[in-house]
């Protein structure tokens, strides 16, 4: 599975390259750029670059698996590797235009990480304004190949440990897989009839309709506890997942797709998440919440760069919200996870459901300003 | 574009039009005017305190979640121009609810199309939380202008308050004769707001309980009786300066021509009173039920003898009944504008009506008014025993705004 997500990484950024600024015939630099993690530091080899084709090999000398990122201005994701297990080493290839960046590792894969600045030097040309939409599209489509990634692998592992008959593992596991099917989640409702058997709830079912996928497991697991005949309903979750997974990475979502995404991920958040109905056998709803904001910030970081030339009041408005709404919500966390839905108070909730409602008022109006020329 | 003009009318004859399908029976003793007719925004106090009481409410209190003033007072200003358009009966943004481009959310939620402005009134009121919090920190550089009138109220005897619907930072009254209207009112501030203040609790009122014009009759609460036979009136001029408006001098300026409010939800356990003998009923409220007559008269508007006594020797208004303990000689002449409404919530899992009184009253000075008029009838109202007040609020109303190049809260951020 690693093999295959490294591969998928690499095509995109391989992509994303001949969409890039670099037309130019500047000299591409092929230096590699060591990175050494540990849990408490993370030691990048060079701070500055030129710009063209950049290539990390990361290495976790740490304890905990970790996670490497290069983020453009306001966390835009230029390129990022998840997963990389304690004592193993692996490579980001990105192609980083002239400009600023921050390097950041993840141990833990928790938190903004501990980040450093990045430079990559030399000349680009800056982007037309469609080329600048253009560009938010190819972002995304690479975000959404990283996650659809792990998401294969963390579900695998899950359904393994469900299947093994290993409840607590199994338990440890349902949050994790799910960050990453909630952070693409408006990529995944596209295709109809997966989205209910992957993720439907047992209300949402008609009559003689299946109750399959997550959270069918969920109920197994957390209310009847006896999972012994949940391997079929395993298998079919790791199936389904892998379809869905296919057809999302052929499928390139429009800038006004994106836009009403970010809007989606948070009404998610305000109906689903803030209420307790997402996980309601397991109240690991804070995950889910977690993980819809950040598919937010990464669908209107994708669009940054379009946003920054049309209205850069509401991209600071909107980098003001993010930041509190993280700020609410880091109050919460347990580990390297979250509280459970039950540990809040009403008064959390409230606090936690009007910084939702600050951030998505705005980004509601993202879309026009989109389609707007 | 006024809201009524989507359905394809224009015109004055269009209004008359609209407004005639919006109210098809209008019982005789209404005043002729048009109820769906649109209300002056601006003048020098605020509309929906004298304005002759609307058939229905929607009260909002907010909290400020925003730490910064700048904010708050540009949301102050764009709820101002929201309102001067609603009261208008146009949509409460420029594009209205289809006018805008289609990718983006209406600026209007729309459920107010080819409605009328049905009377609307919107009322802005300045809790003490926000000039300072809880912890006393003075929150936007204002806590030196809270009016000393403006403190938290006492805890009265039988107080039952729910703290998550009491209180509040700023509120809106809305009132309309169509609900709405008012509803849609109250939703598109709420929206406007998100980010700066969040909704701490609201209250849908129906069936005026108070007039406040001598053009209307009295109307009735849920226990079957008139309510505020006695209240101040708009034709009283010189009684509304003395009770009603703020004066200079009396507070900080930016209060001279406001008032103060108190709400008061007052829950009625309605199924006892309900079994409860006629004349019990009528010796507790001090007043007939079918005139609403002082049991000393013989119409609504005599007034009542509280010296008057029975053949026992006994005074013909017990010394615990409503009418005596409310009235403004007990008081040093105190007399306090209602503007209130029954409200039903449902039921209540007991199977019991969620009813009662959404009790809102306008005065100069709640310390002279509301708080020793409450402090009587808490200790001692033989209504006591069928109502329970559940929720509380005070705030400042400042006065109205002159013109559109004002906007709420100025006075008093500027």
């Amino acid at each position: 599975m690693r093999t295959t997500r490294l591969l998928t990484a690499v095509s995109a950024t391989l992509l994303l390259a001949a969409c890039g600024a670099n037309t130019q015939d500047r000299q591409t630099s092929d230096g590699t750029i060591t990175v050494a993690a540990t849990d408490t530091a993370c030691d990048v080899g060079a701070a500055e670059t030129a710009a063209g084709t950049v290539t990390f090999t990361v290495a976790n000398k740490g304890s905990k698996v970790t996670e490497f990122y290069v983020y453009a201005a306001g966390d835009r994701i230029m390129g990022e590797v998840e997963n990389i297990a304690p004592g193993l080493s692996r490579d980001l290839i990105v192609e980083l235009p002239a400009g600023s960046y921050e390097t950041a590792c993840k141990p833990g894969m928790a938190g903004r990480g501990i980040r450093a600045a990045f430079t990559a030097t030399g000349s680009a040309a800056p982007l037309t304004d469609d080329a600048k939409l253009a560009q938010a599209t190819t972002d995304y489509q690479r975000y959404v190949k990283s996650q659809t990634g792990a998401l294969i692998e963390k579900t695998t592992e899950f359904a393994a440990a469900v299947k093994a008959g290993d409840v607590a593992s199994a338990k440890a596991l349902f949050p994790v897989a799910r960050t990453y099917w909630e952070r693409i989640e408006p990529v995944a409702e596209i295709f109809g009839d997966l989205d209910p058997a992957i993720d439907g709830r047992e209300n949402d079912l008609e009559p003689g309709q299946e109750f399959t996928g997550y959270h069918r497991l969920e109920k197994d697991l957390w209310e009847t506890g006896d999972i012994s005949a949940s391997g079929p309903t395993a298998d079919k979750l790791v199936a389904d997942v892998h379809r869905i997974v296919d057809l999302a990475n052929t499928t390139t979502l429009s800038p006004l797709q994106l836009a009403n995404g970010a809007k989606e991920l948070l009404d998610e958040v305000a109906t689903g998440k803030i209420t307790g109905e997402e996980d309601r056998y397991s109240h690991t709803d804070l995950w889910d919440f977690a993980a819809n904001v950040e598919g937010s910030r990464a669908a209107i970081a994708a669009l940054r760069p379009a946003l920054e030339a049309r209205d850069p009041a509401l991209v600071a408005m909107l980098d003001t919200r993010f930041a509190a709404v993280v700020a609410s919500l880091e109050a919460h966390r347990a580990g390297d996870g979250w509280k459970l839905h039950t540990e809040l108070t009403d008064a959390d909730l409230k606090r936690l459901s009007d910084d939702i409602n600050a951030l998505a008022e705005p980004i509601s109006t993202v879309a026009a300003l989109v389609a707007s020329k | 574009m006024k809201r009524r003009n989507i359905l394809g009318l224009a015109g004055a004859g269009a209004a008359g039009i609209a407004a005639a399908g919006a109210v098809t029976v209008r019982r005789r003793d209404e005043p002729a005017t048009d109820p769906g007719a649109a209300l002056p925004f601006y003048g020098a106090h605020q509309a929906g305190i004298v304005t002759p009481a609307q058939d229905r409410l929607h009260f909002v209190a907010f909290d400020v979640i925003t730490r910064t003033r700048e904010d708050l007072v540009s949301m102050l200003e764009a709820w101002t121009a929201a309102a001067a358009r609603m009261t208008a009966g146009r949509d409460a943004g420029t594009h209205g609810a289809v006018g805008g481009v289609p990718e983006a959310p209406p600026d209007d939620t729309g459920e107010a199309i080819g409605l009328p402005a049905s009377g609307l009134t919107l009322t802005i009121g300045f809790g003490p939380g926000l000039f300072r919090d809880a912890d006393g920190r003075d929150r936007f550089g204002i806590a030196d202008r809270r009016p000393d009138a403006l403190a938290e109220l006492p805890r009265f005897p039988g107080d039952a308050l729910d703290p998550a619907i009491s209180g509040g930072d700023i509120c809106v009254q809305a009132c309309a004769h169509d609900p709405q209207v008012a509803v849609h009112a109250i939703r598109n501030l709420a929206r406007i707001g998100m980010g700066v203040v969040s909704v701490r609790w609201s209250q849908l009122g129906f069936g005026r309980t108070s007039s406040t014009s001598a053009g209307q009759p009295t109307p009735r609460n849920l226990f079957g009786f008139k309510d505020g036979t006695a209240n101040l009136k708009a034709e009283e001029a010189s009684a509304l300066d003395e009770h009603l408006w703020v004066h200079a001098g009396d507070g900080p300026d930016w209060m001279t021509g406001g008032s103060y409010l108190v709400t008061r939800k007052i829950r009625m356990i309605i199924e006892t009173w309900d079994r409860t003998s006629l004349r019990e009923q009528e010796a507790i409220v001090g007043r007939t039920k079918g005139d609403g007559a002082p049991l000393t008269g013989a119409a609504e508007f005599d007034e009542p003898d509280l010296a008057a006594a029975g053949p026992d020797g006994l005074p013909v208004i017990a010394t615990d009944a409503h009418v005596r303990l409310a009235h403004p000689s007990a008081h040093g002449g105190a007399r306090l504008l209602r503007r209130g409404y029954n409200y039903v919530d449902g039921s209540d899992g007991l199977g019991r009506l969620d009813a009662g009184l959404f009790f809102i009253a306008y005065q100069r000075d709640p310390r002279r008014q509301f708080i020793p008029v409450q402090t009587a009838l808490a200790r001692r109202d033989a209504l006591n025993e069928y109502i329970r007040h559940v929720s509380s609020a005070i705030f400042a109303c400042p006065p109205g705004l002159p013109a559109a190049d004002d906007f709420w809260g100025r006075s008093l951020f500027s």
